[in-house]
């Protein structure tokens, strides 16, 4: 066990929780879907999100031990389990993303840092800093276009593959988690920012928020 | 708008992703304090200009956000190539079609200066 200062960042107290949404939803509205919606945008609040550092090799031991599922080796990969609820997702030569159900990132955390025991690595909890948004639909392709740099087109953007880019004015990591789905991990103080974008490009498909 | 390849990503990206951060292959003098004023005043603030190929340091800023170098031509600006920290380019002033000897360096040494194992 790694001599680093660990706590659960969630607590039985009862706090108020808000999404990063919750402003933008009272302030600039959430379009409803209706049947001519061509995108819907839905947004997954308070996942676990783990940064995790390190050498590839000693992280793909211990994340197929602990998760069961291996470490994306190759640039831009992505990986989720079986279930599809846990994912982890190559960022830079030493850095993943790993995106579980919100309240599991603590003991998945502990239990990579007793699998690790000894190695080189870091991990971060970063859950309160970003948020996950989802896009779906037939036009979410096309309005992804309006927004990224980045070619969207399924020959370039094959399911499984996971980038960081730039958005708008600001970056997101989109990802491509199944055919129809287009994931957006965006920073929480660029939520509000990100979310108004998608509404103004997505007026023109009629965009509806579920929430 | 032009795209830069990044030897990180593997991949052609967006020049807006990226970021240059001036002259490659400076070298910190080992005992900064052996230095005379001459010496660090180099080091620090004196850099190439030069006509033709210059190796530069670039970021990939939004992206793997790792430091690569880039061989340019500053007259044409074309982008030779890009290749990672800790390597050698094959592109330089005495070599400008490619193929310098130095570009041969032990691929163990690479990924430890890129800090692929742990």
């Amino acid at each position: 066990m790694s001599n680093v200062a660990i706590f659960d960042t969630r607590t039985d107290a009862k706090i108020p929780l808000e999404s990063p949404l919750a402003y933008a939803y009272r302030r600039f509205g959430a379009p409803a879907a209706t049947a001519r919606s061509r995108v819907t945008l839905r947004e997954r609040p308070f996942l676990g999100h783990l940064i995790l550092r390190g050498g590839a090799i000693v992280l793909d031991e211990a994340v197929r031990e602990v998760l069961g599922i291996s470490l994306p080796g190759e640039p831009q990969g992505l990986v989720l389990d079986a279930e599809g609820e846990r994912s982890i997702q190559w960022l830079s030569p030493d850095e993943w993303l790993v995106i579980v159900p919100g309240g599991e990132e603590f003991t998945l955390e502990n239990r990579l840092r007793e699998a690790l025991a000894g190695a080189h690595f870091a991990i971060s909890n970063v859950s309160g800093g970003q948020t996950l948004v989802e896009l779906e639909g037939e036009a979410a392709r096309e309005l992804l276009m309006k927004s990224v740099i980045y070619d969207v087109h399924p020959s370039h953007f094959p399911v499984g593959k996971g980038v960081t880019t730039v958005f708008a004015k600001t970056t997101v990591i989109l990802r491509r988690p199944s055919d129809a789905r287009w994931e957006l991990v965006v920073r929480r103080s660029f939520a509000d920012y990100t979310y108004r974008w998608l509404l103004d490009a997505g007026e023109a498909h009629d965009i509806g928020v579920e929430r | 708008m032009f795209n830069i390849h990044c030897p990180y990503c593997g991949e052609l990206r967006e020049e807006e992703e990226f970021h240059p951060k001036g002259q490659a292959h400076i070298a910190r003098p080992a005992d900064p304090a052996a230095c005379t004023d001459e010496e660090w005043g180099d080091y620090l603030f004196f850099r190439d200009n030069p006509r033709g190929i210059h190796h530069e340091l670039w970021v990939h800023a939004v992206g793997c956000r790792k430091f690569f170098n880039i061989t340019r031509h500053t007259v044409s600006y074309e982008i030779l190539e890009t290749y990672k920290m800790g390597e050698q380019p094959s592109f330089t002033a005495e070599y400008p079609q490619g193929g310098s000897d130095a570009a041969a360096m032990h691929p163990a040494q690479v990924a430890q200066q890129a800090g692929v194992h742990a």
